[in-house]
């Protein structure tokens, strides 16, 4: 019937046809779901696509009818199907001034999806619509949908444009009990949010609303004045402290009670009096509600608000421990955990108490639960429990499931590494503890493991032989090599293996390590790293053979008696000087070399068979495609054949001696390597100073005249000619590089100014001894003096205890703290802003915003007055304002500005000096937090009274 | 951009992951939901029945709860109360419950305006509005005789006609 009528009467009307169709045959919402129900799987995006072709054409159409019913299925596809809904904003708005509540209804549904506050250009169109729906005369449900849309897409121009229109809904004077006002209460926390400049004019009804007698306003009030004093510099709401008091002791609701909660949490810490007025009701809030929603906020205000109210913390740290043993409510236990890690570490003992409830905690079903007590339990790491917590908890991962696995490792890592290890004292144990965390199979922290263990090498000297020995074991563990995610850190054991091979016990049994076959499961670039540390070694042995022979002449020379004797004695030497430098000689693994192990470590014979295991082995990696790899394989194999082309040796030890050649050679290479490396700061290069006259940008090409021959050696050195067989050759270059290293040296004592720099002011903590300083011998003997030393010159901030063991921990400060700020600094100068902006309105209102005057005495008194007029704490305010404020302590940043317009009256004289300190300070204290580590100086302590009155008296 | 806000926003998810309502109270742009729709989906869908109701997200937290087949979330900052949260959400499901007569997801699958405006009584900017059951039963009730009256008026067909052909 219906269909019929259309097509003729579209028939006679011409121009709007195909919209008339459109309205007629237009599918309704209803219709759309069910298509979107009954379709089959996968068919979906081309229905969507098609929908919203049919909402294109049906949205432009003239009726408002098609036109709503079209909005709406946007609105539905858009916010369930994740549709862009945001080019037909225009049309949401065409259809906001609708007479018919149906519509209007719509449009603002659909508008408060498709307007974002700062991409939506048609957003200024709508602020006369929503001005005209905001207006006292319209239909209370149509201002409420203006207020929901203007609280969801107000930007900071629409905010300003409407705050005024907002007053009227605010006002009590508007119905007794309208739904409007709370609804206007949590618009305009909205509006003033985004744009602090309303403040003046939103502030005081929203003050008012506090003492509605209409329970819903006090709350939506409540919930802004506590949205907003969380958010940002809480000093501004100070003086409304008797307002919230009032309220929480005549208000019964839960919900009130919780948001005013939240707001003291942010009030107490900065007035003891407010705090120690809450005490009471807080405690019997704690004791008596069933709520534990109510509970929980009470726990926290107390934490973290009143935490030196003993009495206080013991309740709600009873609590807290109710909600670790609800063992059906996981729930609590979670808030019970997070409870406990907002105390802190002066309340250590809280945890203490709780502990087996935490600890088991790690065992929980829930992961949030688990990581919660994790969490909890890195808070409550100190130097005095380190080692226990982390043997705990690495023991645990290996039961644990991998992923909570490895966040233990995690916390665990992180924790010991903070502030350059500055919880650790036993190395020794640290080290092995990075070991025994390699050998957990779920572990996947290679890289981490592996930075601290190179990092460990380089600044801690003192764990270098334990190092070396957790090294060894996880290099000749064959079983290691297969697991991709330790790679990294077998790299960091080669590494530490090669660079601090002295502290070896067994070379040979070490280079077999390097070399093993199952090494070719290892990525090149660790390969290479192997490669590297079986030159460093070898070039070790080498040395050290040829030591023992110096030794072996001098004594045979002098006792003259037989080889046996004379080897012997090297063994015995040799065994010593291992002692010494504290190497256990012990277990004997089963080696090729595992016969030759302290007899004597390095004969002639085990020698030549190292050269021929290492040939072997890296023979074929010559013909390698990974450049790293073939590169260092080559360089080894040529060392190799260097040596052999010298191995006269091989059969007698005098004749080698003669034949100084290998020694040089040997000496050559160990200087290469005994030039020991330190940790870098990322700033170093920074910290160069530009020397004076130095033209960066000039050609350098100018300067080839002052290249002398002897500069150039060094290049040279670098490719020492190890391919060349020649023996004469080969000399004149290990000759000529020794000389180019200690030219080198020399370059660099001279101008060490290009290097780290050496001498600085003691105060700075950037201090480090360079690589190669002399000031760090390189023998063992004398640790404590170089700890003295290096705590003096370079860990300043620290205490130094000469009879506490740990090691010295080379430490850069600016490169090894890396802190993250930029994304919070914007929020707080956004908040600063806004809580400025409501100071000024608490406290200076109807001046001009950008005066210094605002802040006087006078006006500010004013101001408290009227607002503590609408409590019952008032009428001894004035007498009190001059009394007791002197003992005022509050830290809050606004007071130092109340403290300028005072003092402009009691000290002109010093008030430009003053005001220039007060100016540096905000400034950089703008950078940071809102509650300031600085206070005024005594006098701005006195001035700091304009704010005090209120507490003042209501406190008394 | 820094908005004060309690609620960020609320979003309802069925078993399946299917989305069942959206309300954003922070910005969001429609990328940016949808994405935030697909993490929570795998970050709460996958979580067993006796784990506790809050997930942290992205420095967030998540606040869930499920009824039958759907899950309510809401979306806190991380210093927020949970457990307010946790009864705000069984608040919106009882006036639901209360204005369908024993909700289920169907009912919100046809009436998704209607779920919204219900919404809108009791979170206003991501505040917590109105704590009376009755009251907000009474003013949905309102607003549903407002518009039918004025959709009786407007929608009979003859009507529809008239306006095309005038």
């Amino acid at each position: 019937m219906a269909g019929g009528s259309s097509s003729s009467s579209s028939s006679f009307s011409t121009a709007p046809a195909p919209s008339l169709v459109d309205s007629l045959f237009q599918r309704s919402l209803d219709d759309l779901i069910k298509a979107l129900r009954s379709q089959p799987a996968g068919a979906e995006p081309s229905l969507l696509s098609r929908a919203v072709a049919e909402i294109r054409r049906e949205i432009r159409s003239p009726d408002p009818d098609t036109k709503a019913v079209a909005l709406q299925k946007l609105t539905y596809l858009s916010s369930l199907h994740g549709l862009d809904a945001s080019w037909a904003a225009f049309h949401a708005l065409e259809l906001l001034p609708s007479p018919s509540p149906l519509h209007k209804r719509l449009a603002y549904v659909a508008a408060s999806l498709s307007f974002h506050p700062s991409t939506t250009d048609v957003l200024p169109l709508s602020t006369h619509q929503l001005r005209k729906d905001l207006s006292p005369s319209s239909p209370p449900p149509f201002s409420s949908l203006a207020l929901h849309l203007l609280s969801l897409s107000a930007s900071p121009d629409l905010a300003l444009h409407l705050a005024p229109d907002l007053l009227p809904l605010l006002s009590p004077r508007s119905s007794p009990s309208s739904p409007l006002r709370p609804k206007a209460a949590a618009a305009a926390l909205r509006t003033l949010s985004v744009c602090p400049d309303v403040a003046p004019l939103l502030f005081k009804p929203l003050v008012d609303c506090l003492s509605s007698p209409d329970l819903r306003v006090v709350s939506a009030a409540v919930g802004a004045f506590a949205e907003l004093a969380s958010s940002g510099d809480p000093t501004p709401y100070l003086p409304l402290a008797p307002e919230f008091y009032r309220v929480l002791a005549e208000s019964g609701s839960n919900w009130i009670l919780i948001k005013l909660l939240k707001i003291f949490t942010r009030l107490a810490p900065l007035e003891p009096r407010l705090a120690a007025r809450l005490v009471d009701p807080l405690c019997d809030l704690l004791r008596r509600s069933s709520a534990q929603s109510l509970v929980f906020e009470c726990v926290r205000t107390v934490f973290s608000g009143l935490p030196d109210h003993d009495r206080a913390v013991r309740l709600a740290v009873d609590k807290v421990r109710e909600f670790l043993a609800s063992a059906d409510d996981p729930n609590l236990r979670y808030l019970g955990l997070r409870a406990l890690s907002m105390l802190g570490p002066r309340h250590s003992w809280a945890v203490e108490e709780s502990r087996e409830a935490v600890i088991r905690s790690l065992a929980d079903p829930d992961p949030n639960i688990r990581r919660e007590a994790l969490h909890l339990i890195m808070v409550m790491v100190f130097d005095s429990n380190v080692v226990e917590i982390s043997v705990l908890l690495v023991n645990y991962a290996m039961k644990s499931d991998p992923i909570f696995a490895n966040e233990l490792l995690d916390a665990v890592l992180t924790t010991c590494r903070r502030n350059v290890y500055e919880l650790i004292v036993d190395f020794d144990w640290y080290v092995s503890l990075l070991g025994e965390m390699a050998r957990n199979p779920h572990c996947t922290r290679g890289e981490e493991i592996e930075r601290q263990i190179v990092d460990i090498g380089l600044r801690v000297r003192d764990a270098r032989p334990e190092l070396v020995r957790v090294a060894r074991g996880l290099l000749i563990d064959p079983a290691l090599l297969g697991n991709p995610f330790l790679c990294r850190i077998l790299s960091a054991a080669a590494w530490v293996s090669g660079e601090y091979v002295e502290f070896s016990r067994n070379p040979l049994e070490l280079v077999e390590a390097l070399l093993q076959p199952r090494t070719s499961l290892l990525p090149p670039l660790v390969r290479a790293v192997y490669i590297q540390a079986v030159f460093k070694v070898l070039a070790f042995c080498f040395s050290t053979y040829i030591d023992q022979l110096e030794i072996s002449q001098l004594s045979s020379s002098i006792v003259e008696s037989n080889t046996a004797a004379a080897a012997s004695c090297i063994a015995d030497g040799i065994a010593g000087m291992e002692s010494t430098d504290g190497i256990a000689t012990g277990d004997k693994p089963a080696s090729l070399f595992s016969s030759i192990e302290n007899k004597d470590p390095f004969t002639c014979e085990s020698l030549t068979k190292l050269l021929i295991l290492i040939e072997t082995a890296v023979g074929p990696l010559s013909e390698n495609d990974e450049v790293e790899v073939h590169g260092r394989a080559r360089n080894l194999l040529g060392l190799i054949h260097m040596l052999r082309e010298i191995l006269t040796w091989k059969t007698e030890e005098q004749g080698f001696i003669k034949d100084n050649r290998i020694g040089e050679i040997v000496n050559l290479l160990q200087s290469m390597f005994s030039e020991e490396l330190g940790p870098v700061s990322v700033n170093a290069q920074n910290r160069v100073p530009v020397p004076e006259g130095l033209v960066l940008e000039e050609n350098l090409a100018d300067l080839a005249w002052t290249l002398t021959e002897d500069d150039t050696a060094p290049s040279m050195s670098i490719s020492f000619s190890l391919r060349s067989h020649q023996h004469g050759k080969t000399k004149d270059a290990a000759a000529s590089s020794v000389r180019s290293a200690s030219l080198l040296a020399e370059h660099r004592k001279r101008h060490g100014l290009y290097y780290l720099p050496t001498e600085k002011d003691e105060t700075e903590s950037n201090d480090y001894p360079r690589a190669n300083d002399p000031l760090l011998p390189a023998s063992q003997g004398d640790v404590p003096e170089d700890l003295v030393k290096l705590t003096k010159q370079s860990l300043i901030p620290r205490k130094v205890k000469h009879t506490k063991p740990r090691p010295v921990v080379i430490k850069l400060d600016e490169g090894d703290g890396v802190s993250t700020f930029p994304s919070t600094t914007v929020k707080e100068s956004k908040d600063d802003l806004l809580s400025g902006a409501i100071h000024d309105a608490l406290l200076g209102e109807g001046k001009p915003s950008s005066s210094q005057k605002r802040y006087s005495d006078k006006s500010s008194r004013g101001r408290v007055k009227d607002i503590a007029d609408t409590g019952e704490s008032v009428s001894q305010s004035k007498e009190n304002l001059e009394s007791g404020n002197r003992e005022h302590r509050s830290s809050g940043s606004k007071s130092k500005h109340r403290g300028h317009g005072k003092e402009r009256h009691r000290s002109p004289q010093k008030n430009e000096e003053k005001e220039e300190k007060n100016h540096r300070n905000s400034a950089r204290s703008s950078h940071h937090h809102e509650r300031h580590k600085h206070r005024p100086r005594g006098e701005a302590l006195l001035n700091v009274a304009p704010r005090a009155p209120v507490i003042q008296h209501f406190l008394l | 951009m820094n908005y004060i806000i309690k609620i960020h926003f609320v979003i309802l998810l069925s078993r399946q992951g299917k989305v069942r309502l959206t309300k954003w109270y922070s910005p969001y742009s429609q990328k940016e939901r949808t994405k935030v729709i697909r993490e929570l989906s795998g970050l709460i869908l996958t979580r067993g029945p006796k784990l506790c109701n809050f997930v942290e997200w992205k420095g967030y937290k998540v606040v869930y709860r499920r009824y039958a087949s759907l899950y309510f979330c809401m979306c806190i900052d991380a210093d927020d109360n949970e457990l307010e949260i946790l009864e705000i959400i069984h608040h919106f499901v009882e006036i639901l419950d209360r204005y369908f007569g024993s909700v289920c997801e169907l009912d919100l699958i046809f009436n998704f305006h209607k779920a919204y405006y219900i919404l809108d009584e009791i979170l206003i900017a991501g505040e917590f509005q109105e704590p009376s059951k009755k009251t907000v039963a009474r003013l949905i009730a309102a607003q549903d005789s407002l518009v039918e009256t004025a959709q009786e008026q407007a929608s009979s067909i003859s009507n529809m006609i008239g306006q095309a052909t005038k």
